[in-house]
């Protein structure tokens, strides 16, 4: 391959989704973390002689969920499929999954790529341009299918004595196994799908999205081509990616690995590899290393599922807006920008936060409320490290507070003062710490005018200078005026009455 | 006391309700006859006097304690189950090494609802292991020895449960049948013993063969004690996926039903080169009885059916290879004591803890399964087990119950058939069919063929067509005394 | 479709099941003999035929999602070859 070739990276996905359901997928065992190893694992969990699986109805209530949020098919009748392997952690030696016809297919997710990324892998260091700089944000990735399967234990390679312990809790474990076409062309977008479909699961309530506790993994197929080739080249599958860091890592790490590769003449074996966050390389696993033969078959002890329209419809009926209409709805019927339909729109405890509040607060508010969650309110959140679920303020609080700006009750600045006692808990609301406070903002103009009066008198050399020209000190008497109302007064209103004074 | 050993279960009923004999009684008859004659026949793998006698007591307390009121008609009476059912507290072995060491932590589904009912737990019955075999030959504690003849099979693979009747060992047994292992040693032993139509009977705790096919039934001497013991085993389990959600039945309700305007279809395929000529002629004489009986005989076609058996040994080694999966040394069972690392922890596991019929059948299994085979091989036989199916359909278009031999011979001797794989499979050639499609199947003593050796007659039913089948049954052993009949030298 | 030596090894390998080389002999000729009798499926035109998995057409049922297990480790774990601290233990994996 000459060295000037420029390449194309092209990624696919599988990500394994842990469903938000009590028990396991064929068992009343509970799917709860971090339980003592084993207690957690039924007769059926370890596979002992004569049991026999029954699907849990949530774990496919979970698969329509998703298929409706993602525009696919929903299969009226899927088969599961047993895939025999023999690994210890498996208990039956065969994962029971979907393999022929899968609960749901087809669908995609839209996805922004962050602006001032570069399709990666274009071209060699010093060879030419570095990368094109990404003129489209938007893109959408095609989803394969979608199927139901159970989780495998867990390996625990510490020492014991030599040998390797086996934990069966999380056996069972439902999971929902998405995969994408072949549609990403550099890690970002990888990224950005990655984090579109955490959004989308933990939004649709299937998948709490803890990708610590592994909730939520992630396996990138790769390969890279010759730009304009049409066949793909040999890809190698990344496992187990368990943060969108590591992921952004490993694949570039990848690529640039079978750049050199294919550059240095020798060809792309398929493979398993994974990806090591201490070196930031990824290698070749050697438990995979046996060509694999999982002799599928549809599993004789399930029989088909059927999922019909009314079951649909009901599921649907009770499914919440999904985030991209919700998008939509929030600048046609707020008027709010894309960005900021988009930021409260991240999560669906934030996008219910300012709905809540704005029902409170009247939608001729939108714009202020909307700053609100964004500005001060996140802000606030991030420093204490609470979830917006978990926020001292309530919806209806900072709704108050937004009400009295709005009717100039409270200037902006006295806003966050009672945005602050709010917060820490003293009071119930806006109108309460107001007047508690006594920071009610003085509208009366004849107060005022009192003031002003005073002010003018008291400071006589500022009145001169600012007869002079000299605006600044036009400012100083604004906050003379502002200190002597400790802050209550509407700053507009007193800025006109000094200058009607003053230039009368 | 004596005269209880060839007692029906109604007789034995009747004797514990008016206390003319005790649960313990009864179970003591038995134990005592386990001792004295198993030795010679092998039928049983364990027994536990004093579970037996334990269980025996309470069925006692509650006899008693209700007073004449309604209870279980089968409270008390003992009962024998094959070694497949995981039974908890007891070893529940399958016939293999790999499970030598198994105490069951749970009861399956049929012998907790037969606990429930109050019969009494005698032992657990010896077996082919792993329920691949039709002579009881694979089994890794040694052959069950036929009652008839000692030399002979029982046929398999529920030949401890057959055995173990016909010796008078137990009154009462469970089996499985997945391609004929309750209804072949039922022949072979001269017993009647019913497969259920699939789903009928919970295979939660029942050691999966082949799960697509397996299904538990009774076995006992008449039709009528089958009909009693499947009342207390049928019924709905939510922890078997394929278990039927059916309105309880009566299985006994028809037994009294008289056969006139009875079609009996005869297939073709069943009565031709294959079947010897003893079998046949006692198969002829009981079609003559039923004829007096009332009923008519015609003549069907099952075109598929000499398909069955390599269809059969084609989905069922696949089923079983995946099924017996589990058994590898990590959790429970058999581990071999030297290995150098995992992946020969697992085969030397797997090759000594499995004999060799269970092994051939997990390789075919593998093999048929395997990447590029899968189609040929597995789905092609998916695809013929639909055409089968669907010649049963059309024959019962045209008749009630479907009759013909249950094995084409009668016990072959011990050795006869073990060194061709292929011409064991063939003493299945008239009940495999019934699996494949899910038909309930019977067999029933219609006399005695070449050394004195008994003859099964079969009878195959329309799904859910048990009571019929059990009625057409039992009015065949009102005129005749075949299952009556035990061998002389056991008496 | 006959198998050879090769084949019974790599079948053999696939289900984990450990045979000697006068064992894979003997196999081989059995396994060949049951294929050589299955193989009359082959004849068999099957051409639109929907193929059958299961005895009856019924379809799944579903459990209400609940849990109704308790821990039972320590039973389950008498039956182990080895366990210790919880776990069971095999030979050390090498992923």
């Amino acid at each position: 391959m000459k060295r000037d070739t420029q390449w194309e990276v092209v990624i696919g996905l599988e990500t394994h989704a842990q469903l938000q359901t009590k028990s396991k997928i064929f068992s009343g065992s509970s799917i709860a973390f971090g339980a003592e190893p084993n207690v957690q694992a039924c007769a059926v969990d370890i596979a002992l002689p004569g049991v026999l699986p029954v699907l849990n109805r949530e774990a496919v209530v979970c698969a329509i969920k998703f298929g409706l949020a993602v525009g696919a098919q929903i299969a009226p009748r899927s088969i599961f499929a047993r895939k025999n392997y023999f690994y210890p952690d498996l208990p039956k030696g065969y994962q029971i999954s979907q393999f022929e016809i899968p609960v749901v297919s087809g669908g995609g997710l839209a996805i922004s790529v962050p602006q001032g990324d570069f399709l990666r892998g274009v071209g060699n260091a010093g060879d030419g341009p570095k990368g094109v700089q990404s003129q489209a944000t938007e893109k959408y990735v095609h989803l394969t299918r979608a199927h139901l399967e159970e989780d495998a234990g867990k390996s625990l390679h510490e020492d014991f004595h030599g040998r390797t312990g086996i934990d069966l809790n999380r056996a069972g474990t439902p999971l929902l196994e998405i995969v994408t076409e072949p549609d990403m062309r550099s890690s970002a977008e990888a990224v950005a799908y990655a984090k579109a479909l955490h959004a989308l699961v933990q939004w649709i309530g299937i998948c709490d999205g803890n990708m610590q506790e592994g909730s939520f993994r992630c396996d990138a197929n790769v390969s890279v081509r010759p730009m304009n080739q049409k066949e793909f080249g040999t890809r190698r599958e990344i496992k187990n990616l368990n943060s969108f860091r590591f992921m952004q890592q490993a694949i570039d790490f990848e690529v640039q690995w079978q750049i050199n590769e294919i550059e240095e003449g020798r060809a792309i074996q398929q493979a398993t590899v994974l990806f090591d966050p201490d070196t930031g390389e990824t290698r070749s696993m050697r438990s995979k290393e046996d060509a694999h033969d999982y002799r599928y078959f549809p599993d004789p002890d399930l029989l088909p599922l059927e999922i019909t329209a009314d079951w649909i419809a009901e599921v649907k009926s009770g499914m919440p807006e999904l985030p991209q209409a919700m998008q939509q709805r929030f600048q046609t019927e707020f008027g709010l920008s894309s960005y900021d339909a988009a930021t409260l729109t991240a999560s669906r405890e934030m996008a219910a936060y300012f709905e809540t509040a704005l029902d409170s607060a009247g939608k001729e508010n939108a714009k202020p409320v909307a700053n609100w969650v964004m500005g001060e309110l996140s802000a606030r959140l991030n420093k204490d490290g609470l979830e917006i679920a978990a926020a001292p303020l309530s919806a209806q609080q900072l709704a108050s507070i937004v009400r009295r700006i709005a009717d100039n009750t409270i200037s902006n600045k006295i806003a966050k003062d009672v945005f602050e006692t709010l917060w820490a808990g003293d009071g119930k609301d806006a109108d309460a710490v107001i007047e508690a406070k006594g920071w009610k903002q003085i509208t009366d103009t004849g107060a005022i005018e009192a003031l002003v009066d005073e002010v003018i008198a008291a400071n006589q050399k500022s009145v001169e200078e600012y007869r002079a020209g000299k605006e600044k000190a036009f400012n100083a008497l604004v906050g003379q005026a502002m200190k002597a109302t400790r802050g209550k007064a509407n700053p507009q209103q007193v800025t006109d009455l000094l200058k009607k004074k003053l230039g009368g | 006391m004596s005269d209880l050993i060839n007692s029906s279960l109604r007789e034995l009923s009747a004797a514990l309700a008016t206390r003319q004999v005790s649960a313990v009684e009864l179970a003591t008859l038995f134990l005592d006859r386990i001792e004295k004659l198993n030795p010679s026949l092998n039928a049983f793998v364990t027994t536990d006097r004093a579970k037996t006698l334990a269980q025996a007591r309470t069925a006692d307390e509650k006899i008693v304690g209700a007073g004449g009121s309604a209870i279980s008609p089968l409270c008390g009476i003992p009962v024998a189950h094959k070694d497949i059912f995981c039974t908890q507290g007891w070893r529940t072995s399958c016939g293999s090494k790999m499970l030598t060491n198994f105490v069951s932590p749970y009861d399956a589904h049929v012998v907790e609802k037969l606990a429930a009912a109050g019969m009494v737990t005698l032992g657990k019955l010896n077996m082919d292991e792993f329920a691949m075999g039709s002579s009881n030959e694979t089994s890794y504690f040694g052959p069950v020895k036929n009652p008839w003849n000692v030399s002979c099979v029982p046929g398999g693979s529920s030949g401890g449960s057959a055995a173990a009747i016909a010796a008078r060992l137990t009154p009462a047994a469970t089996g499985t049948d997945t391609g004929g292992s309750i209804r072949q040693p039922a022949a072979l032993c001269g017993l009647s013993g019913l497969k259920p139509t699939y789903g009928v009977v919970s295979r939660y705790g029942m050691i999966a063969f082949a799960s697509s096919l397996d299904q538990a039934g009774p076995m006992a001497k008449s039709a009528s004690d089958c009909a009693l013991l499947l009342n207390a085993m049928a019924g709905f389990d939510t922890r078997d996926s394929t278990s039927l959600q059916r309105p309880v039945e009566d299985y006994g309700r028809d037994l009294e039903k008289p056969l006139a305007g009875l079609r009996i279809g005869l297939p073709q395929e069943f009565f031709g080169a294959g079947m010897d000529a003893d079998v046949r002629a006692a198969v002829d004489a009981a079609l003559a009885e039923y004829r007096r009986l009332g009923a008519t005989t015609l003549e069907v076609r099952l075109t598929n059916s000499g398909l069955s058996v390599p269809a059969y040994y084609v989905i069922a080694p696949a089923e079983a290879s995946s099924n017996l999966s589990r058994f590898d040394g990590v959790r429970y069972g058999y581990r071999a004591p030297e290995y150098a690392d995992l992946a020969e922890m697992y085969s030397r596991s797997r090759a000594q803890g499995f004999g060799a019929e269970v092994k051939r059948r997990i390789l075919i299994g593998t093999y048929v399964l395997s990447h590029g085979y899968y189609d040929a091989y597995y789905l092609q036989a998916q695809k013929i087990r639909r055409l089968i199916a669907a010649d049963f359909q059309a024959a019962f278009q045209q008749c009630d119950v479907i009759m013909g031999p249950t094995s084409p011979s009668v016990a072959f001797a011990f050795g006869a058939k073990s060194a061709d794989p292929v011409q064991m499979y063939l003493s299945d050639i008239y009940t495999i069919s019934t699996n494949l499609a899910g038909l309930p199947g019977m067999s029933l003593p219609c006399g005695f063929g070449a050394n004195n050796m008994p003859v099964g007659l079969q009878i195959i039913g329309n799904w859910f067509d048990e009571a019929r089948m059990l009625n057409v049954a039992h009015k065949y052993q009102q005129v005749t005394d075949w299952h009556t009949r035990m061998p002389e030298t056991l008496k | 479709m006959s198998l050879n030596l090769a084949d019974v090894a790599r079948i053999a390998r696939l289900a984990r099941i450990e045979l000697s080389a006068a064992e894979a002999e003997a196999t081989c000729g059995q396994l060949n003999g049951i294929l050589g009798f299955i193989e009359q499926l082959q004849a068999v035109d099957t051409t639109g035929i929907e193929p059958m998995a299961h005895a009856v057409d019924v379809v799944q049922r579903l459990r209400p999602d609940g849990v109704t297990e308790t821990d039972r480790r320590a039973d389950f774990q008498a039956l182990a070859p080895e366990a210790e601290a919880g776990l069971y233990l095999v030979p050390k994996v090498i992923e």
